[in-house]
């Protein structure tokens, strides 16, 4: 089965998928629903079985296929994937089949075509498989602009209050970045002797000014992406406007081509000026990690919250990259799949409870546990994987971070380690104050209340429960796979990990 | 007595050119002859059959690379390619203008001298039809294009310039409704750019006297001599100098380029949308054709001096055009700014001086015509009682009246917007990448930071015809008849085949991009 083209067929196969669906007669949602949700579950079983026959002690690369495109400009169709873009392709596939699971009824709120909805979303995964794919870094850019429509729809066609106003600032950031990258991107055509395939990039030679230039294009693009400090504010504004399942693939996979992009073309392509530049990488990071916590603390908004708590949660990432040890990268790329899975668990679980009180202001809810015990249940999990417990998946990312990053930068870590209290603070006191303490009496008066978790939420959220307790104790298999490409990316911008010494006691023994 | 020599002409070579003008006089007799029923049928029949004609010439000529009729005409690779672009392009342009399904009559007036505004004005608005004399104005005006593009010396070049102006000034000023609108248009028009061709017509007198006294060669204005004088001529660079200046004027002025672009936003606005559309994609064509030709052939040796002049030019034309379009309220005075930023790109693509430069603007010039009409054909038809509805506000909600047709329009401000699988992505690479090869990374930031700005614009006009409800006074769009749905399906299949495959045009336009001297 290696032989077989699993990257381009992935990356098809759900806008074909999304063509069925959008053609679909109107007045038969049910059907549309359906279809997606079939779909996706095809794109699921093909990902499993490139999971499977991925070599993971084998090439950096693997998959990879190549079909010329633009002659003209050395453009081809070129796909490959190493293990940090195999275990991202893992989680979208196996994020959207949820999300399309979890938001059966969502768009049947608004007045806007229901197929189209789940239209809209096999086309952004579409692109989000095409993102991680690519190894053009034309094809790249491709998909990382074209990315935006899709969610644009989503959000401003579907979204809740004030969906207008964060469509256009989640459009216009995102495109503001993408254009310096644009810009970056023909720079380094130019520099790199007019091809645009990876790994030829990967060998040329840059000036030493000219580098930091274009570190600084794709930099930008993807700190706005990602989002890093002080690049963040649509964040927010996106996460609490979109529909749940929208947020949760924002959140939980979009935003992860920010920091997948730095692990993928900034330090291979400008080893010299990502090191140049860490400092000033991990500074952001470290500010993101307490800025955005203090912010989340004082939501007031669910959506909003998880929306910051993310912010933080990519300030680790951040700090994990730029540290530049085996372990913090490991840690880093960890980090980013856990993530998606624990954000994304938060963000359903978080549109559940919205749906059925019909507001997403935490001052709203108050002792909600009593009416939906089971919902509440699988929110205070959710918000224990978020702030890392140990036992959840989050807490071995995170604690690769710390150490990868103690080794080499200790105040940093240092620093960091304080987002640990903040987020039990925020996590913590949000489900406190929605589904503890004393019922709030306007609960009692909404019908939705009153109904705990449908089967088809349970399904829901299972997966997701069973994946990040099942990492949390036994993250070897997804390890392995990180490891030998987070090791490659560390050989690129040549750095090796400190050895390992207890004290100053080694060095004086060796004399 | 010195015998006078005939210079010897090669009539299939510039047989487009004249299969054009010829139509256009066909076009007058038939104006004369036929009866006033058939007249609308014959006339854009044979208006379409001429562009076929010479559509076909131009192909079969391809390889053609020559300098004929004395040294006034140069058939040469960029010369075919924008003649073949502006041939199509007209095509597109013809078959708008020959639609009267979507306004009764058309969108032409049915007598032009009528007072605007009075009882007759009224009565002719309400569908009598509209006057055939469109189609030999246009067709002349293609001709004098075809020529522009071709012109080998600043004569001829300024011939074809006025022959292809006066049409459109004539054309502006026949929209059936809001004529005092159309009428200002028109006037404000040929004002300006009869001073833009006075500007061009001094330039060339300028350039005349530089080219006196050289050795060993008479002066003339043909691009050989001002191509040798550049290095030779012992008159002052001052002459030098203030003709180009002036040159670059009066072809900037027809280029829209800032700070000659004043007139754009009245003259989109007033003109007839078809003709608007017109002018946006073929003069666009043309007036960059002829400055490629003016500066990489006649003036490629004085490089070093115009270059940081245009380059100011360019970022100008690039901020004005995008800023401004930010305050618009009128569809059409948007798409005239975003033409006007266009430019400021495609100044951009003149001033990278290689081949790739050359031919990426070359494929900048068609992808935009493509798109641009597309643009104006959906403009034609969201329609009310009064006519076209172009206030952006009327637009509100247009997605949930008439989703086709604001799915279509919304692909359309994508691609100007640059987002890629579209050609506007495409275009922009294929200028932006030898713009920076050619060390001129100050423009291509330049680029980028505008088109940042004029991303705006073009969304708000998604989120209005998206995300906004539809209200009261959101008209419905027209089903269009045959000719503006060929025309619009053309022009958004071809932004989507030279985005998603841009290989062929672009192996074209590389093939042509050699100009002779």
């Amino acid at each position: 089965m290696s032989n077989f083209p699993f990257l381009s067929v992935l990356t098809v196969a759900p806008l074909v998928g999304a063509l069925v669906v959008a053609f679909l007669p109107r007045h038969r949602p049910e059907l549309a629903k359906q279809v997606a949700f079939a779909w996706s579950l095809l794109v699921l079983v093909l990902s499993v079985v490139m999971w499977v026959s991925f070599n993971a002690g084998g090439d950096r690369f693997q998959f990879r296929e190549s079909y010329s495109w633009i002659p003209n400009w050395g453009v081809s169709f070129t796909f490959a994937a190493d293990g940090i873009a195999l275990v991202m392709l893992m989680l979208i596939a196996v994020l959207v089949p949820l999300v399309i699971l979890a938001s059966w009824h969502d768009a049947e709120s608004s007045k806007r075509s229901v197929p189209v909805y789940f239209a809209l979303l096999l086309v952004l995964e579409c692109t989000m498989i095409g993102v991680f794919a690519a190894a053009d870094v034309f094809l790249f850019y491709v998909f990382f602009e074209v990315m935006l429509v899709p969610m644009y729809f989503l959000i401003g066609s579907y979204g809740g209050h004030q969906r207008q106003y964060a469509a256009v600032k989640f459009f216009l950031y995102s495109l503001v970045g993408g254009l310096f990258m644009l810009a970056a991107v023909i720079g380094l055509w130019v520099v790199g002797g007019k091809t645009f395939d990876w790994q030829a990039l990967s060998q040329v030679d840059i000036s030493t000014g000219t580098e930091r230039w274009l570190f600084l294009g794709f930099f930008l693009a993807f700190a706005i992406k990602a989002p890093f400090f002080p690049f963040h504010t649509w964040l927010p504004d996106a996460g609490g406007a979109a529909p749940a399942g929208a947020a949760a693939l924002l959140v939980g996979v979009l935003d992860k081509v920010g920091t997948f992009g730095i692990l993928r073309y900034c330090l291979p392509l400008f080893p010299e000026a990502s090191k140049w530049f860490a400092p000033w990488a991990l500074a952001l990071g470290v500010i993101g990690i307490v800025y955005a916590a203090l912010l989340a603390v004082g939501q007031n908004d669910l959506k909003r919250l998880v929306s910051y708590t993310s912010i933080a949660h990519f300030g680790f990432i951040g700090v994990g990259i730029f540290a530049f040890t085996t372990q913090a990268g490991t840690g880093a790329v960890l980090y980013m799949l856990n993530h998606g899975l624990a954000t994304g668990l938060l963000f359903l679980v978080v549109g559940m409870l919205i749906s059925r009180r019909g507001s997403s202001l935490i001052s709203d809810f108050g002792g909600a546990g009593k009416l939906v015990p089971v919902l509440a249940g699988v929110l205070f999990f959710a918000g224990l994987a978020s702030l890392a417990l140990p036992g959840t998946a989050p807490f071995i990312s995170e604690f690769l971070v710390l150490i990868g990053t103690f080794t080499v930068n200790k105040p940093v870590a240092v620093i960091a380690t304080l987002g640990i209290i903040l987020a039990a603070a925020y996590v913590l006191w949000m489900v406190q104050r929605t589904t503890q303490g004393t019922l709030n009496p306007a609960l009692t008066e909404v019908d939705g209340m009153r109904r705990d978790l449908n089967l088809r939420e349970k399904v829901v959220v299972a997966p997701l429960i069973a994946l990040i307790v099942l990492l949390g104790f036994f993250p070897k298999p997804v390890t392995d796979v990180i490891n030998p490409a987070v090791q490659a990316t560390m050989d690129d911008i040549g750095r090796t990990d400190p050895a390992p010494s207890v004290g100053g006691t080694v060095q004086e023994a060796a004399k | 007595m010195t015998e006078l020599k005939l210079p010897s002409i090669d009539y299939a070579a510039i047989s487009p050119i004249l299969i054009m003008l010829g139509t256009a006089l066909l076009g007058v007799l038939v104006e004369a002859l036929v009866p006033r029923r058939w007249r609308h049928v014959v006339q854009l029949t044979l208006a379409l059959l001429a562009v076929l004609a010479a559509l076909t010439m131009v192909v079969l000529s391809a390889d053609e690379r020559i300098i004929t009729a004395g040294q006034a005409l140069a058939i040469d690779g960029p010369t075919l390619f924008l003649q073949g672009a502006i041939l199509v392009l007209a095509a597109m342009a013809l078959l708008l203008i020959g639609d009267r399904s979507v306004e009764r009559g058309g969108a032409f007036v049915a007598q032009a001298a009528v007072t605007a505004e009075s009882a007759d004005d009224r009565r002719q608005a309400e569908g009598r039809n509209g006057l055939t004399e469109v189609y030999p104005l246009t067709t002349f005006a293609i001709g004098g294009m075809l020529i522009f593009v071709a012109a080998n010396d600043l004569l001829t070049m300024f011939i074809a310039l006025e022959v292809f102006s006066l049409p459109l000034y004539l054309l502006c000023a026949l929209a059936r409704r809001r004529r005092l609108l159309s009428q200002e248009a028109a006037m404000k028009y040929f004002l300006l750019g009869a001073y833009a061709s006075a500007f061009f017509l001094f330039g060339v007198a300028l350039i005349y006297g530089f080219t006196a006294g050289i050795p060993g060669r008479s002066a003339g204005v043909d691009f050989a001599t001002i191509h040798a004088a550049v290095g030779e001529s012992p008159a002052s660079p001052v002459l030098l100098f203030a003709g180009m200046a002036l040159l670059a004027i009066g072809l900037l002025f027809k280029a829209a380029a800032a700070p000659f672009h004043v007139w754009t936003p009245d003259v989109y606005q007033g003109a007839p949308t078809p003709v608007t559309g017109f002018m946006a994609a073929c003069t666009k064509v043309a007036a960059f054709g002829a400055l490629l030709r003016v500066f990489q052939v006649a003036f490629a040796d004085a490089n070093w001096d115009f270059t940081p002049v245009l380059g100011a030019v360019a970022v100008l034309t690039m901020l004005v055009g995008a800023v401004l379009a930010v305050t618009q309220t009128d569809i059409k005075r948007l798409l005239a700014y975003s033409s006007i930023a266009n430019a400021g790109y495609l100044l951009v693509g003149v001033l990278a001086p290689s081949r790739d430069g050359l031919a990426g603007t070359m494929f900048y010039l068609v992808a935009y015509g493509f798109s641009v009409l597309a643009a104006f054909a959906v403009v034609t038809l969201v329609r009310d009682d009064d006519g076209e509805a172009t206030h952006l506000s009327r637009w509100a909600g247009l997605g949930r009246r008439s989703p086709f047709f604001a799915a279509l329009f919304t692909f359309i401000l994508l691609a100007f917007a640059g987002i890629p699988l579209t050609s506007g992505f495409t275009s922009k690479f294929a200028i932006f990448g030898p713009a920076l090869e050619g060390g001129q990374a100050w423009l291509v930031i330049a680029g980028v930071l505008t088109s940042m700005i004029l991303a705006f614009p073009y969304l708000r006009v998604v989120v209005m015809m998206w995300l906004s409800e539809p209200g009261e006074s959101t008209p419905t769009v027209m089903v269009p008849g045959g000719l503006t749905s060929a025309a619009l399906m053309i022009g958004v299949l071809a932004t989507l085949v030279l985005g998603v495959a841009p290989a062929p045009l672009l192996d074209l336009a590389a093939g042509a991009a050699e100009f002779v001297r």
